[in-house]
């Protein structure tokens, strides 16, 4: 099932501006992880706000399992996309339990507060994440990690099957790093369909089985990580000569990439 | 597991109903509190008549004291406390910004306008009242209306709208002032601007009490979603809500409370600032009981401030400069603890 396709997408954020987005078409299949690779500035975060239905002045076409995303309403958005941002230090310091049931607002009737079933929902979440003991902690006295998987748990609760995460991996160390790209590559093979934004061209090889590059606002390389990702296509977009090679690791084989030696 | 577990919970729910005690207590030795001495028992009992419609017979000035002067007064302070703190509350929200404050859209100062354009004209007090309401309401809608036209941030530029119009209402204000009779409208007018409940009768409660009750009940029901707003606009549209929307009918409902509240008290200042942090700091961040607490713990404090201004000097204190007397130090209190919790 393709539920999210995106056909000759352009965007501009003023009339005579750059284009920031040219002509960009792909469509997502259910189960696929697919990582959007390209330098800062490309215009990734332009492309999940389009497709989130945050920017809404965009030529072309957004399907959403079949309807055209710019007909529907936030709240309608919501029931099937999930979106998990940068996390960021919060204005007001809510309880971590809090900011997940948030997750659940688009289930509520508008005048309503969640109820004691939905904290145990927030709770289930949070457990499956492995961070249940941070339930009553402060979501802004947690670190980068913690907060980046309770925004996913946020997403969990919110059974959107499509979940878009704007570069889930930044700021974090490399032992959060692993730990949330873990749990990701766990839920797409739970059924859920992820699109997310890396710098790591590593992040593609090892967990995703779609990578969209992305250059000068356009789509150059769309494809199975393993046989578009290349040498070649990182030297044109990012201007760094690398090695790519093939790495045994304890399960199967997968590429990865590294710098080549150079004369410093 | 163990650990966290011993996590100290608060008991949000036993604090709330401390809260409530405190008060009720608060609104009881209100009424005790005064130039002319009536006892608690006294205050107790004379409502026990009024109610139950008991056959005893009071002295005119005990009954008058306590049912005429009193309690609209003390109804006043509440209401407006409540207003305040609440709107307070729910600007810092809408606005993702802890440092707002109820007045930040211009209310004051609309308010303060329409008070002098009324006493200028030598219009009698219910005018003043219904003079100030409308500058309030206008003063707010020409910032938003002056934002809708600007590009960028929607929470930056209503800010900024709202310190342009209000500086014009004020400077409008100043010059009604320059203008004004020396003899008995400028004292009317600079005295009204620095708040006082004196003056407040029961029309005044009930065409205020009525238009804040009505303005906190939606914010009242919404404050699961500003929750989630607060967060920011996009975060807030990929969980389902309308930013847009929902900000407008919160602005509008704490616009409306805050400008009824200071058409019948002028301008008092820090409650709406400092009352949400302190429920912060008891309540943690939850509007869920923010707006509640806020309602409350906004009515004791500016009724406890009114207290003060009635009886601490034999010429009554405009409650606006004791507001800033109390409320400024708590604030620097806060600032210097971290506001960890806020």
């Amino acid at each position: 099932m393709k539920s999210l396709e995106i056909q000759n997408l352009s965007f501009a954020y003023n009339k005579k501006g750059p284009q920031v987005l040219q002509d960009v078409s792909f469509s997502t299949e259910d189960g696929d992880l697919i990582a959007v690779l390209g330098p800062n500035g490309v215009g990734k975060s332009t492309l999940f706000k389009c497709m989130l239905g945050f920017l809404k002045k965009y030529s072309g076409t957004i399907l959403l399992n079949g309807k055209n995303i710019s007909e529907l309403t936030h709240k309608q958005i919501a029931r099937q996309i999930a979106y998990i941002p940068q996390s960021t230090h919060p204005v007001f310091n809510y309880e971590v339990l809090d900011v997940v049931m948030m997750g659940l607002t688009s289930s509520l009737k508008a005048l309503s507060s969640p109820k004691q079933e939905h904290i145990e929902e927030a709770r289930e979440a949070l457990k499956s994440l492995g961070i249940a003991h941070l339930e009553r902690a402060g979501y802004g006295e947690i670190s980068g990690g913690e907060r980046q998987l309770v925004l996913i748990a946020r997403a969990l609760v919110q059974k959107s099957k499509i979940l878009i995460m704007d570069e889930p991996t930044a700021n974090l160390d490399y032992g959060n790093q692993f730990r949330v790209m873990q749990r990701v590559a766990g839920l797409a093979k739970e059924g859920y369909t992820i699109i997310l934004s890396t710098h790591n061209p590593d992040h593609a090889f090892i967990y995703a089985n779609r990578v969209v590059m992305m250059f000068g606002g356009k789509v150059i390389a769309d494809g199975n990580p393993e046989e578009v990702l290349d040498a070649e296509l990182i030297r044109k977009v990012y201007g760094v000569e690398v090695m790519v090679n093939t790495f045994e690791n304890t399960k199967r084989t997968h590429k990865l990439c590294v710098p080549k030696d150079t004369e410093f | 597991m163990t650990e966290e577990k011993t996590r100290h919970v608060p008991n949000y729910r036993l604090r709330f109903i401390l809260l409530i005690l405190a008060a009720l207590l608060c609104i009881l030795i209100s009424f005790a509190v005064g130039r002319f001495p009536v006892s608690l028992a006294d205050v107790i009992m004379v409502f026990a008549t009024e109610i139950f419609h008991l056959d005893i017979a009071w002295d005119y000035a005990t009954w008058s004291t306590v049912i005429n002067i009193r309690l609209p007064r003390i109804l006043a302070a509440f209401f407006v406390g409540a207003a305040l703190a609440t709107a307070g509350a729910a600007y810092q929200g809408m606005f993702q910004n802890p440092l707002v404050s109820p007045d930040i859209l211009g209310a004051s100062s609309g308010a303060g306008f329409g008070a002098a354009l009324a006493i200028f004209m030598d219009l009698g007090p219910v005018w003043i009242t219904a003079f100030a309401f409308a500058g309030a309401v206008i003063c707010v809608g020409a910032a938003y209306a002056v934002s809708r036209f600007t590009k960028g941030s929607a929470t930056l530029s209503m800010v900024l709208a709202g310190i342009l119009v209000s500086s014009l209402f004020t400077a409008m204000t100043s010059f009604l002032k320059t203008v004004a009779d020396t003899e008995d409208q400028l004292p009317e007018i600079t005295y009204w601007l620095m708040g006082s409940l004196a003056g407040a009768d029961m029309g005044d409660v009930i065409f205020a009490g009525t238009l804040i009750i009505a303005g906190i009940i939606p914010i009242f029901l919404l404050r699961w979603r500003m929750n989630v707003l607060t967060l920011g606009e996009d975060e807030a549209k990929s969980m389902g809500i309308n930013p847009h929307r929902l900000r407008f009918i919160v602005v509008a409902c704490a616009t409306l409370i805050t400008a009824a509240a200071v058409s019948i008290s002028g301008i008092i200042g820090w409650i709406g600032l400092v009352i949400p942090h302190f429920c912060r700091m008891i309540f943690g961040c939850d509007y869920r009981r923010i707006i509640p607490s806020a309602v409350i713990m906004g009515g004791a404090f500016l009724l406890l401030v009114d207290d003060l201004a009635r009886c601490m000097a034999t010429v009554e204190v405009p409650i606006g400069i004791l507001t800033a007397f109390v409320g400024a130090p708590i604030f620097a209190y806060l600032l210097m603890m971290g506001g960890r919790r806020a």
